[in-house]
């Protein structure tokens, strides 16, 4: 079965880069001690998921390409979570005085 | 192979190494600022694989929402928040690095898995430039109703960020009437904050 279509790369390809973007992201968001670090893990993860629509929406549905359509959404959705984000990240910075995600345990059991 | 391919997995080598060993640079630097200019190298050059796979228009709005926006907002609250401070120690935080990198490992074991034993349907021949236009037809037919609610999504964020991020001033300090410093925000707080309970 050839997937490469008319390019010589295949589709694995993309989704194995995906991939690694995305386990990479996963990583920093557990480990990240500084707050600001941890919002740009969520950022490499929607861009690792970002990647996976539009290989799939180029080589599985080249007609429709509903894939690039739902990608505008999410970049979107990227868009208004990231501003929502840094503004928490700013109030909790005034009122505990660190970004160390270590210190922020008020809820913890 | 003819040309025309062999340049195409030339500029995906580059691009893949360029994002693999940007995103491994935002985790793993220390400083925050250095992560965040990886970070906007990191989304361009999802914007160039973008343009690989025939989606002008995404890589447009890739650089223009991700790398203009997105990207200096964080740099702005790196910029506001930036108090360097000497994380204390915590027990068992090699352990716990390691324990997350083995999860990490076997979920992209999984992925690799996945994308490797599916049987892929190859699809019809990719739209190529006009892209463009079908994304506009989409938009405007069967995904209108999302399309509307992003826009209030996008109102509703903006509203909120500006709710949160404020902070309420006051020209004078109520309890003694003297004037009260309105500098840039961020440092170490005088009177700002006030206690606004009737105390």
């Amino acid at each position: 079965m050839d997937l490469s279509l008319s390019s010589g790369i295949p589709l694995q390809a993309f989704l194995v880069l995906a991939a690694v973007l995305f386990c990479t992201g996963v990583w920093g968001l557990i480990n990240s001690r500084n707050a600001v670090r941890v919002l740009m893990s969520i950022e490499l993860m929607l861009n690792a998921v970002n990647i996976n629509l539009m290989a799939f929406s180029s080589y599985l549905d080249g007609q429709l390409i509903r894939g690039q359509v739902f990608a505008i959404f999410v970049i979107t959705v990227a868009a208004a979570e990231a501003a929502v984000g840094l503004a928490i990240l700013l109030s909790l910075y005034r009122n505990r005085d660190t970004v160390d995600m270590e210190r922020f345990n008020l809820l913890r059991w | 192979m003819t040309i025309a391919s062999t340049t195409q997995l030339i500029c995906f080598a580059v691009l893949a190494f360029t994002v693999v060993a940007g995103a491994l640079g935002v985790v793993l630097l220390p400083n925050v600022v250095y992560a965040a200019f990886l970070l906007g190298g990191v989304f361009l050059s999802v914007a160039g694989l973008y343009l690989m796979l025939n989606a002008s228009f995404v890589a447009a709005a890739q650089v223009l929402v991700y790398v203009g926006a997105v990207n200096v907002l964080i740099l702005f609250a790196i910029m506001l928040v930036n108090k360097r401070e000497d994380l204390s120690a915590i027990p068992g935080l090699a352990l716990r690095r390691v324990l997350s990198g083995l999860v990490c490992g076997g979920l992209f074991a999984l992925l690799i898995r996945v994308a490797f034993t599916t049987p892929w349907v190859p699809g019809p021949e990719p739209v190529g430039e006009e892209a463009t236009i079908r994304i506009g037809e989409h938009l405007f037919s069967d995904y209108l109703l999302p399309f509307e609610l992003a826009s209030v999504l996008l109102l509703m964020a903006m509203i909120g960020a500006i709710v949160l991020a404020r902070r309420d001033v006051f020209s004078e300090d109520i309890a003694t009437g003297e004037s009260v410093d309105q500098g840039l925000i961020e440092k170490a707080r005088t009177p700002l904050l006030l206690d606004r309970s009737g105390r």
